[in-house]
Order: C-alpha cells, then sequence, then structure tokens
C-alpha cells in the first residue's frame, strides 16, 4: 500500500510527498524529517524570502496608477476575483431559473407555444478568462502535435526529406508570435468565413498562432529521435520483412517515445508563452485580454489585477509541464532515466 | 553438385569521400545444409560485410549469393540475424520480443495458439522461460543473448547468421552460452555462419573455419575443416591433441601468415 501510493507520487512528481507517507507508516522517522525538511523546507523558507523582498522593493516604486502591488495587496485583488465570480455565477444561475419559471408557466398556459431558450450574456469572470486560455493552448497545441509527430517522423527516416525542410524548420523556427499574428489574422478573416461560426475568430487566430510556434521543437525533436533510432533495431524489421507503416508503429514510434515527449513538453511551454502575447492582441478572451484590458483599465487595482494574472500564468504553465513530465515517464520505457 | 548456399565470387565496394573502398574480394565459399561454418580473421577485415551479404543487409557489387537455388538480394526471416549486442527491443518483454518475430513471419501460417507454443518453445529451448515476462533491461547480458538467439531461432531460418553473438559477453557466460548453442545444435541441425574473432569458439562450435586475410581487399585465406567428433565436451577437448593441432592451425594462420601490420 505504501508502496504503491510512494510510486504514484514518483511518477506525477510530487516527490516531495513521499517523506510524508512514509511517516505516517512509520518509516524511520528522522530520516523523513530530514527529508522533509530539505525538500519542503528549504524551497518554502526561500519562497518567504522572496515574498519578503518583493513586499519592501514594491513600497518603493511609485507609478502613475499608484504604488507598485505587493504581495498584500495582490492577495486582496485574488480574493476579489473570487468574488467576482461567485456573484458573476449566482445571476447565471438566478437568470436561468428565472427563464425556466417563465418557460413553464408559458407551457401550461398554451402547450403547444414554442419557449425560448436564451443564453446567458454576463460577462465572463476571471475563472472563465483561465478556462478560455486553456481551451485555447490545448487546441493550438494539439493541431502542432498532429502536424510536427507524423512530418519528423518522415523526415527523420528519410535523409533527403530532412535535408529538404531543415532549413525551412531553421528559418521559421525563431519567429516571434507577434509577427505571425498579423498575417495570421489576415488570412483567418479571409478563409474563415461562416455565417454560424462554432468558433469566434479571435480564437481560432490565437490558436494558429500558437500552432505556428510551438510546431517546431516537436518537429525538430521527433526528427533527430527517429533518424537516431539503434541501426540494428531497424535491420530486425528489415529482416522480418515489415512494411514501412509496420515499422513505422512498432519500432519507430516506441523507440523515440522519450524524445518526442521531450519536444512535446518544450511545445507545449512555448505555446503557452506565446498564447498571452496572441491573445492580447487578438482579444481572445483569456488572460491575454484580462491583462491587456487591465492594462487598459488604469484603476488603482489595475496594476495587482494584472500581478494575480501574471503569478497564474506562471502556476499554470508550471502544472502543464508537470503533465507532460508525467506523461513522458509513463510513456518512457526506460522506466530509470532521470527525467527533469 | 550445386550446394546448399553458394557464396559466389563476391566483391563488394564502399563509396567513400577518398573514393571507392574495396572491402571484400572474389570471396567464394559454399556451404553444406547443416553445416556450422564460422568466419573468423582479424578486426576489420570484413568479416561482418560477408554476413551482411547473406543477411541481405548489404549488395555485393560483383558476385553473388544463391540459397536453395535462389538469389538472395534483399533481407529475410531465412536468413536470421542474432546480432553482437542482441538488439532485443527494449520496450517488449523477452516473450514479446520473440513474439513480434513470430507473428509477423508466421502470419497466416500458424494459428493464434500454434504461435504461442512455438513461442514458448523456442524460449524453452535456450532456458529463458523463468524470465519471459521480463524487459530486456531487466535481465543479464547473456540473457539478453539467448533472447536474441530464441528470436532468431523462431524464424526458423534456412541459415542462421551470427556476428559475433558472444563477443560482448564475459568469458564465463560466454562458455555457458556456446554449450547451449552446442546443445540447440545438435537437436535442430541448422545451418549456421557465425562470425568470431575467438579462436576456442571456432574449433569448439564449427564444422569448417574460414580464415580472412586482412583488408582492404580482403578475402578467404584458407579454409579448415574440424573433424571433431559430437558431441563435444570442453573438457575432454582441453588437453585433446586434435583439437590443439586445429588451434594452432588458426593461431598461426591469424598471427604469423597474415598477422595485421599495425596493432
Amino acid at each position: 500500500m505504501k508502496d504503491k501510493i510512494v510510486n504514484v507520487f514518483e511518477v506525477i512528481g510530487f516527490t516531495w510527498f513521499i517523506p510524508v507517507v512514509k511517516l505516517v507508516a512509520g518509516d524511520a522517522p528522522k530520516q523523513q524529517l530530514q527529508d522533509l525538511a530539505k525538500m519542503v523546507g528549504i524551497p518554502l523558507f526561500a519562497f518567504i524570502v522572496f515574498l519578503g523582498l518583493w513586499h519592501i522593493g514594491s513600497a518603493k516604486v511609485v507609478t502613475s496608477l499608484g504604488q507598485v502591488p505587493g504581495p498584500v495587496q495582490v492577495w486582496e485583488q485574488a480574493n476579489v476575483l473570487l468574488d467576482e465570480h461567485k456573484v458573476e455565477r449566482e445571476k447565471e444561475h438566478k437568470f436561468y431559473e428565472r427563464q425556466d419559471i417563465r418557460n413553464a408557466r408559458t407551457l401550461e398556459k398554451d402547450p403547444d407555444a414554442e419557449v425560448k431558450i436564451r443564453p446567458y450574456t454576463g460577462k465572463e469572470t476571471y475563472f472563465d478568462q483561465i478556462h478560455t486560455s486553456l481551451w485555447t493552448v490545448f487546441v493550438g497545441f494539439v493541431i502542432a502535435s498532429l502536424i510536427a509527430i507524423p512530418i519528423g517522423i518522415v523526415s527523420g527516416l528519410s535523409d533527403t526529406l530532412y535535408s529538404a525542410i531543415n532549413p525551412l524548420i531553421q528559418i521559421f523556427k525563431p519567429i516571434s508570435p507577434l509577427a505571425w499574428l498579423p498575417i495570421v489574422t489576415m488570412v483567418v478573416s479571409a478563409v474563415y468565413v461562416s455565417a454560424d461560426p462554432m468558433f469566434s475568430k479571435a480564437f481560432v487566430t490565437s490558436a494558429i498562432t500558437v500552432t505556428l510556434c510551438s510546431l517546431w521543437p516537436t518537429l525538430i525533436n521527433t526528427a533527430v529521435g527517429v533518424s537516431s533510432i539503434d541501426r540494428d533495431l531497424i535491420n530486425v524489421g528489415r529482416v522480418l520483412r515489415l512494411n514501412y507503416i509496420t515499422t513505422v508503429f512498432k519500432i519507430v514510434i516506441p523507440s523515440s517515445i522519450p524524445i518526442i515527449f521531450t519536444g512535446l513538453r518544450i511545445s507545449l511551454g512555448v505555446g503557452w508563452m506565446v498564447l498571452i502575447a496572441a491573445e492580447m492582441l487578438a482579444q481572445n478572451p483569456g488572460l491575454g485580454k484580462f491583462v491587456w484590458d487591465e492594462f487598459q483599465n488604469g484603476s488603482s487595482n489595475s496594476l495587482s489585477r494584472i500581478m494575480v494574472a501574471v503569478l497564474t500564468i506562471g502556476v499554470i504553465g508550471f502544472l502543464l509541464d508537470r503533465i507532460m513530465l508525467t506523461m513522458q515517464k509513463f510513456f518512457s520505457y526506460d522506466k530509470n532515466a532521470v527525467i527533469r | 553438385m550445386e550446394k546448399y548456399l553458394n557464396i559466389d565470387h563476391v566483391s563488394i565496394e564502399f563509396s567513400t569521400p577518398n573514393g571507392p573502398f574495396k572491402a571484400l574480394d572474389n570471396v567464394t565459399l559454399k556451404i553444406d545444409k547443416g553445416e556450422f561454418v564460422s568466419i573468423i580473421g582479424h578486426s576489420g577485415c570484413g568479416k561482418s560485410t560477408v554476413m551482411n551479404i547473406v543477411g541481405g543487409l548489404y549488395q555485393a557489387t560483383a558476385g553473388g549469393v544463391i540459397l536453395e537455388g535462389k538469389e538472395v538480394n534483399e533481407p529475410g526471416p531465412d536468413r536470421a540475424i542474432v546480432f553482437q549486442n542482441h538488439s532485443l527491443f527494449p520496450w517488449l518483454t523477452a516473450y514479446e520480443n520473440v513474439e513480434l518475430a513470430v507473428k509477423s513471419v508466421f502470419k497466416g501460417q500458424k494459428s493464434k495458439q500454434e504461435m504461442k507454443e512455438w513461442i514458448d518453445h523456442n524460449i524453452e529451448l535456450v532456458h529463458m522461460t523463468h524470465a519471459k515476462d521480463k524487459l530486456p533491461a531487466e535481465i543479464s547480458g547473456g540473457m539478453k543473448q539467448r533472447i536474441g538467439i530464441a528470436r532468431a531461432l523462431a524464424m526458423e531460418p534456412k541459415v542462421l547468421l551470427m556476428d559475433e553473438p558472444f563477443g560482448a559477453l564475459d568469458a564465463l557466460t560466454r562458455a555457458h552460452l556456446q554449450d547451449s548453442l552446442m546443445e540447440i545444435q545438435s537437436e535442430l541441425n541448422n545451418t549456421v555462419i557465425m562470425i568470431t574473432h575467438d579462436v576456442d569458439e571456432a574449433v569448439l562450435l564449427s564444422d569448417k573455419i574460414v580464415m580472412m586475410t586482412n583488408g582492404p581487399a580482403a578475402t578467404i585465406g584458407d579454409v579448415l575443416d574440424v573433424k571433431l567428433a559430437r558431441p563435444r565436451k570442453r573438457l575432454d577437448l582441453a588437453g585433446d591433441a586434435e583439437y590443439n593441432h586445429y588451434r594452432s592451425e588458426v593461431i598461426h594462420f591469424l598471427h604469423e601468415r597474415h598477422a595485421r601490420k599495425v596493432a
């Protein structure tokens, strides 16, 4: 039981839970306390020092929007944002309640009456914006992976193809999302025309920008991983006369999975970083737009609210990386490899 | 009469930045069915190249290989290869590694149950049943090579090719595997070509030892028929005059007539 739990934490990367579990199980308590102090105590201490420096430093800078917010103000605004979210949800709930009652009454009078169900159109809260951002980056990242992995595999297997696309990769890789955005915006406006669009244009623009920027790490890693497969393994496939598709699925993909995942992890990190900039300019209702709107708003609370967003972006980026790391560990056949 | 396997006037040239490099020149060798042939020579003499041509991994520039009256020019399971570094798929268990080979070779010929029995049978043959569900990373080098041999045998090859199969193992493990190989050979009587640089291994296992000259343009220097009675026992042979005679023949060839100029 204990070993199982320890294993789970090991895989998902929350290694600092392990001493806690062992401590509860009464496993060499002294050693566990030492481990705990090292794994939790030291980072916690560093964090407190950081908060202190922030608090002192911020008090010394005064902007046109007032003093740069310290940890206290930021914490207050975080709570305000949470409250706003709760209030908005409450309103929405009540709106639907009223609508249901109204519709029920209409139907009572005339069972054949056509009732209208209108969606609630209140403004999106901070949590809705986080949700939008996550969804956008997910879509952009999935599209990027679906393009990058197959191309990476095919070009990793063929030297000719690799030398054909390598210069293109090298040229497109360093381009900033801000450079892509105007072009993407114009192309989306021209091509993505429909009377009842499933996704908003701002969403499509942001997602495609994420795709364009997060394509490259996966593509390069996949190609390198595939081209560095042990020749003998490929020869085993040749002796067995496996066809191209079987070779790819039985030999190439399994042996390059770890390095493909390394690429995917970098890609997701890049995608998340790029997304905020893209949302700012494309006005996709996510965290990027939140930051932009607060900046334009210019109230005395704006800087604190932006700071909440900054920290949120950081924490979510960290969590996304953890998820990828966990998947990487799970899919890697070499369980002893140290993956950081 | 045509032999079972004919390596007929085979030459190969590799193109290098400094012009073509002739690795093999006019290698001719005839092998009977059920014969165990070792190819021995200094490293870099092209012995592995001979094996790769028979295996179809390389194409001869001139000459060709004929197996049972048919020319060989691509790899196939009828010429299964045991690689020096076992080349097991690290993400598959021992059983699954053999299974992958059996499934692709006997697709449509054997039923599921027959395949399972055949896989188990081959793993049993190399005495690895106890570890069949382990990953390659969890077993020792010798055990990995046993599975490598089981995988090759499971393809029911016409010719079994072994590229320095025990070269990466320590001396004791190597001796164990040689004994196992002799035991399997007495049962199955396969046609085997084994590349080696170990004189004792060659004399102990082979019916015929092919000694190669040094490259470039290496060719067969001499062929020694080993007429020691089978089954051969390592211990009995240690002081056997005939055995020592064969051994010294090979050593004389390698270190006197064709010694490497620069070590």
